[in-house]
């Protein structure tokens, strides 16, 4: 489903990908963790195609289409979806006038019509009692006055709204605490489905005891530098970075 | 102080040819003053304090023309459709009966075209002293008064609709509105100043309100005229003893449009609110230009104003607040915010206080910003493209300054306005 192949990035002329090689297969979730600027953000504003990050080597690749051909909304639109770290506040939006001009644009991407907006509402609401959110939620502003815990539900509602092919979810876990952590794991749990693939970047292990990932790899020095199954995150976990950011300084 | 290059002859002589059509009276004697004020004056250029950062140099392009008689036109186009309102239709400034309708009145309440009433010698003040509001003295033809004896409440909206057609150049109407509201009568006032064609034309338009004690007018004023139109607006309000006057502006077309409103609170309690937004691209000029006189203890005024540039477009905010001697307690507050869509963008904002009282509130502030690059990915990032999103954002912008607009039934029309405006600005420069 997304293939990167040896991608080389620059952030105002600074090299933070060295080349990087990852594959996505359909149905699998891959995490991906690394020490503090080794080049985690970066990778998921490159694959949303965030303004200000240059791909000077090597290849994105979704669904077999040149992925950074595409602009942000197309690439939405393809069905990838980013969960923002730091989820933006819009004052002036209300939330489901967002999630429908959301909707709405996918679908009109993809050649389908425009949604029923009583189904929409109707959906929406059911969707909002899943995860635990309360219907006043949808008449605030986007993200704005909301909880670090609200924001990150917040996202949780538009991916399982937007249904992607591609959820990455960017430090989902950073501003959590223990409850908002697991709401928010049950939502992404109940994404997980063998269409969909999933891109969980985190700095630390917890998130990963609730959303348990199929392969796990080290982001160091903008390479992978090193890879293999959930028992890598708890092996992280206890002994730290260390081994990798030494090895790539050496 | 140097004369305009915008020669006002081709005015002087508008009005010799309308001159025949005028009735007696003593009127007639303070029309031919107020040409020769005009003349003596001039235009305003940008050395005159008050018109620094609006030129008229496009009005020299313009020679007016006498209104021989109204356009045709089937149907004017009509705000809050479906809403029971009192309505006037005016084409080319000339009241038009049969698109009108003013509905049943109640007692106590006079609204009617001016046609009736051009030799009410009230209709014009001495007060009146800008180039603009003489011209208009001399040459009003048509217009609106609307008078409330006291006590009496309107139900139902004035719908006032101004419509230029203009096929050739040189339209030159200067309608006038008098609203007089008697003590504690109240009334909602809508005007609508849109038009069609693509020739040069000029709208004059002077107004003037009266608020008896604890009356209250609720004022909304939609401008959308066409891109070749000079609009000039001049407005002068007085409120009375704990009267309110509410208003709000939207400025949308016009190639160049000027509002100038000057408001005296001359009764203890009296409150004022300008609110208002301006959305304009390509080339287009506005200008807001107010100024709120505190005349007396515990008056209030507000005036929030948020508005959208894009392309060359220029917005032009000065607003003054003047608490007098003696006016203690007063509450005043001015913000002008505006969001720039593009580098050729200007905004010139220039708040101003004169305080001369000691026990009183007043603030300040304007900002100037650009659409948040952060909320324009994040929207991008679900989908919604790159237009549509600055779109949204800019709706989003001004949601709450449309919550100020006193008529309800409008906003949406607002926000649906505000929501459409920027594509449809976009497409005309992309034609242009």
């Amino acid at each position: 489903m997304l293939e990167i192949k040896n991608l080389h990035a620059t952030v105002e002329d600074k090299p933070i990908l060295k080349g990087l090689d990852l594959t996505l297969r359909p149905g699998e979730v891959h995490a991906i963790m690394g020490p503090n600027g080794a080049g985690k953000s970066t990778l998921s504003y490159i694959l949303s195609g965030r303004d200000g990050y240059e791909v000077t080597e090597g290849e994105v690749l979704f669904e077999g289409k040149d992925l950074m051909e595409l602009e942000p909304e197309e690439r939405a639109g393809e069905g990838i979806f980013l969960a923002f770290q730091y989820p933006v506040e819009i004052p002036g939006v209300p939330n489901s006038t967002f999630l429908k001009e959301a909707v709405n644009a996918v679908r009109k991407y993809k050649g389908e019509p425009e949604i029923d907006a009583l189904a929409f509402m109707k959906g929406l609401r059911e969707t909002c009692a899943k995860l635990g959110i309360d219907k006043e939620f949808l008449k605030r502003s986007v993200n704005t006055g909301f909880s670090g815990g609200e924001k990150k539900r917040n996202e949780m509602l538009q991916l399982s709204v937007l249904q992607p092919k591609l959820a990455i979810l960017d430090e989902t876990d950073s501003g959590l605490d223990i409850d908002a952590l697991r709401t928010v794991a049950d939502g992404v749990n109940a994404m997980r489905s063998p269409d969909r693939a999933m891109l969980i970047i985190t700095h630390y292990q917890r998130l990963l005891d609730y959303i348990v990932p199929d392969h796990v790899h080290v982001l160091s020095g903008g390479r992978i530098a090193a890879s293999g199954g959930p028992e890598l995150a708890h092996k992280l976990e206890a002994e730290g970075y260390a081994d990798f950011v030494a090895k790539d300084a050496a | 102080m140097a004369k305009s290059l915008v020669s006002t002859e081709p005015y002087a002589a508008q009005f010799e040819a309308l001159q025949a059509a005028l009735p007696e009276g003593p009127l007639a004697e303070r029309r031919l003053q107020a040409l020769a004020r005009f003349r003596e004056l001039g235009f305003p250029t940008t050395r005159h304090e008050s018109w620094k950062y609006t030129a008229l140099r496009s009005l020299a392009g313009l020679t007016p023309a006498a209104a021989t008689k109204s356009p045709s036109l089937d149907r004017a186009p009509a705000l809050l459709a479906d809403t029971p309102a009192h309505r006037l239709v005016f084409v080319n400034g000339l009241f038009r009966a049969e698109l009108s309708d003013l509905g049943k009145l109640p007692q106590g309440a006079f609204i009617a075209p001016l046609t009736e009433a051009l030799d009410d010698e009230t209709l014009i003040s001495d007060e009146e002293s800008g180039a603009f509001a003489l011209l208009n003295q001399a040459l009003f033809q048509d217009g609106a008064l609307i008078a409330l004896e006291r006590g009496v409440v309107l139900d139902q909206p004035i719908i006032l609709t101004f419509v230029s057609i203009d096929e050739a150049d040189g339209r030159s109407t200067h309608p006038r509105l008098a609203i007089r509201l008697g003590e504690n009568s109240q009334a909602t006032v809508i005007e609508h100043h849109m038009g069609y064609g693509e020739a040069l034309g000029l709208s004059n338009l002077v107004s003037s309100v009266d608020l008896a004690a604890g009356a209250k007018l609720d004022h909304v004023v939609l401008q959308t005229e066409q891109a070749q139109v000079q609009h000039i607006a001049s407005r002068r309000v007085t409120v009375g003893r704990d009267a309110t006057y509410d208003s709000f502006g939207v400025t949308l077309g016009a190639g160049l449009s000027r509002n100038e409103i000057e408001v005296s609170l001359e009764g203890t309690g009296a409150s004022c609110a300008l609110d208002g937004t301006y959305l304009l691209a390509g080339t287009q000029h506005g200008d807001l230009t107010s100024t709120i006189h505190h005349r007396a203890e515990h008056t209030t005024s507000r005036e929030t104003v948020k508005g959208a540039l894009a392309g060359k477009a220029r917005g032009v905010f000065q607003g003054k607040i003047v608490v007098e001697p003696g006016a203690q307690k007063t509450d005043g507050r001015m913000m002008n915010k505006t969001l720039l869509l593009s580098d050729k963008a200007e905004i010139d904002s220039k708040p101003e206080l004169e305080i001369f009282a000691d026990d009183v509130q007043c603030a300040h502030g304007a900002t100037a910003g650009e659409l948040d690059a952060d909320a324009l990915f994040y929207l991008r990032a679900r989908g919604i493209p790159e237009e549509r999103a600055r779109a949204l954002l800019v709706e989003a912008f001004l949601a709450d300054v449309i919550e100020l607009c006193p008529v309800e039934a409008l906003r949406d029309e607002l926000r649906d306005r505000a929501g459409r405006w920027l594509a449809e600005a976009s497409q005309e420069e992309a034609a242009a």
